[in-house]
């Protein structure tokens, strides 16, 4: 694999974030350019990934490791195109949140914590996402899927698998289900 | 119907556009304020209102800016708290994306009164979608030069941007926070030195909540002694609540402080009781940080007065018999809902967002999740219960930051007003077993959801 390198429109949006912190703190961009970085490396972030965006804030590698590792958002690990995460703390465990793992591991015939083996879905449980009034939900990229029922995961499930594209904390799916 | 105050609009078309929102008189608190206050005059009636912050612990907002460091020459700074993390809260996440203007509004009258050039807002990375509103709305409030140099022609200039987090409950503490927005893990300070001398890359800073900066907004509109006359007692104003659980409509209520528990829960123009029929268990009012309380407690003091939705009121009766208002997440069960259950996807939670960082906790709550998961499963012991309560008191006030006590506090309750239930769980495994996640009676809550 190449060194990870960001396009030009990302190391735009890269700059803008840097500059809008004191010189001599550039470090606070740290956790938004590792979004950046995972949205465009692949969904997580290798060590590769990490040293560049270290080099970019010039700071030392270990100083993003020991950050990157701290954050639940970010993966160290690879994952699938869509990483399905499910809230199960209480408001959504009194709504049925461990019906809907157990309806998308049958379904998707993978355990939580596991990937497809066509490299499409990955399932996670969280906890609480601040959709408590909305539950059973579920977060893929940058989207909420709220008030799931078994129709509604159908759908969602055949329309990420029909659009193949790798979901992102930073961008919408558009899908609407 | 209850006074509203910051969803006053809720519903109108548009409202989170610059030219809807003005047309319904926004951005007159700044204009207000920059054009006919000092900044210190600001501050004056935002301690008049009695407004208190909105965040969890209720301290007073107009105190905390007092505190503020006015006399060192380094830059001062406002930090909104949006890393809105509580379990059972997301009323941070309705006022951000249906009213970013008002919220933003917030932000300039405030950062105006504490004399800051530049505020962030650190908001939660799950809701990198909200970022993206509130994005839009601040560049339209700059084009339209309610942000950046000389606002409304005056020698104030501010620049306020978002921040975004990436998954850390400890981040909404408000030193892990200030970690968190200086690239750093999210690790709790010690304190002092406090924020508001030396906060944000070790300058004067002041961290509110996002409703406690939306709440700013009606205040300076109508004054603060007339902000005051709303609510009840020293819980002046209104309160947003998000409702969640075994109620039959969830969602974020504005009501006046002062409401009765009982006319929330049950009346139509709120939450419209328990639905299929099932009778009301338990409720935790103000996030999973704070006592579960049983039904006849939460709607009733244990000296028989009625209940209302107000700081003291909620917590009338201590530990012992009462709970917090807290972030005004409202967590109601049913009959069918086990309270051990309940009590392990909490502990489960504090286990995964504690920091590390203090050993009580981090052992300690690690301690509380795999005790609570042998008993959910069937393989407790009786002496299982009061090892809880014991985990839970070593936790309490040991650590540097509250989330050891958030996860102490709902272990306690749990125990105190539902100890039967876990005797229950320990004397029938074979019962237990047969239980699906958690629920007395069987159901699929994905059919017909």
């Amino acid at each position: 694999m190449s060194k990870p390198k960001f396009s030009e429109e990302t190391l735009e949006v890269a700059n803008s974030i840097i500059a809008r912190y004191p010189a001599d703190r550039k470090k606070s961009a740290l956790i938004p350019l590792l979004h950046l970085a995972q949205a465009e490396f692949e969904g997580w972030l290798s060590p590769e990934s990490m040293d560049y965006v270290a080099s970019l804030l010039g700071i030392l590698p270990i100083e993003v490791y020991e950050v990157a590792s701290f954050y639940s958002m970010f993966n160290l690990k690879p994952v699938g195109k869509c990483l399905l995460e499910v809230c199960r703390t209480a408001p959504c465990w009194l709504r049925g949140a461990d019906d809907l793992v157990d309806y998308l591991e049958k379904k998707l015939k993978i355990k939580v914590g596991e990937t497809t083996p066509d490299g499409m879905f990955t399932l996670k449980t969280v906890e609480c996402l601040g959709s408590c009034g909305t539950a059973p939900m579920l977060q893929c990229g940058a989207d909420f899927y709220e008030n799931l029922t078994q129709e509604k995961t159908d759908s969602l499930i055949e329309k990420l698998s029909a659009a193949n594209k790798r979901s992102a904390y930073t961008k919408s799916n558009e899908i609407t289900i | 119907m209850g006074r509203k105050l910051l969803l006053e609009h809720d519903g109108v078309p548009g409202i989170e556009t610059l030219a809807v929102y003005r047309s319904k008189g926004g951005y007159a608190s700044v204009e207000k304020a920059l054009k006919t206050m000092t900044p210190d005059a600001v501050t004056e009636e935002v301690k008049k209102s009695g407004l208190r912050g909105r965040g969890g612990a209720g301290f007073p907002a107009g105190m905390k800016w007092s505190f503020l460091d006015r006399k060192s020459n380094k830059p001062r700074y406002l930090v909104c708290n949006a890393d809105e993390s509580e379990p059972g809260t997301f009323k941070d996440r309705y006022l951000m994306e249906k009213h970013p203007h008002l919220f933003i509004e917030g932000m300039i009258t405030s950062s105006y009164a504490l004399g800051a050039n530049t505020s962030f807002v650190y908001i939660r990375g799950e809701y990198y979608y909200v970022m993206r509103v509130l994005e839009k709305a601040i560049a339209e409030a700059y084009s339209a030069g309610w942000l950046g140099k000389n606002i409304l022609g005056t020698d104030y200039s501010l620049d306020l941007y978002v921040h975004i987090g990436a998954g850390a409950y400890i981040c909404g503490e408000e030193t892990a926070l200030l970690e968190s927005l200086e690239g750093k893990r999210g690790n709790p300070r010690m304190k002092p030195p406090f924020p508001a001398i030396a906060g944000l890359y070790a300058s004067p800073t002041v961290v509110n909540n996002v409703e406690t900066i939306a709440s700013v907004v009606p205040i300076i509109n109508m004054g603060g002694d007339e902000y005051a006359k709303i609510g009840i007692g020293r819980s002046t104003g209104t309160k947003l609540i998000s409702a969640s659980g075994n109620i039959n409509k969830r969602g974020v209520y504005e009501i006046e402080l002062g409401l009765p528990v009982e006319e929330f829960i049950f009346s139509e123009e709120y939450c419209g009781g328990i639905p299929n029929g099932k009778k009301m268990k338990a409720c935790v009012p103000g996030g999973s940080s704070v006592p579960i309380l049983p039904t006849e407690l939460i709607l009733k003091t244990a000296a028989g007065e009625p209940r209302l939705m107000s700081y003291e009121s909620l917590s009338d009766g201590g530990f012992v018999s009462g709970s917090m208002l807290g972030s005004g997440g409202f967590i109601v069960y049913d009959e069918d809902a086990s309270i051990p259950h309940g009590l392990y996807t909490f502990a489960r939670f504090y286990h995964h967002e504690s920091c590390g960082q203090c050993s009580p906790c981090r052992e300690g709550t690690g301690w509380l999740e795999k005790v609570l998961h042998r008993i959910i499963n069937g393989h407790g012991k009786m002496s299982d219960i009061d090892l809880l309560v014991d985990v839970a008191k070593k936790i309490e006030g040991n650590t540097i930051c509250p989330l050891g006590d958030a996860a102490a506090w709902p272990i306690a309750s749990a125990v105190r007003h539902f100890r039967s239930e876990f005797e229950w769980y320990i004397n029938n495994p074979d019962k237990v077993v047969k239980m699906k996640h958690g629920f007395y009676s069987a159901k699929n809550s994905l059919v017909n959801a």
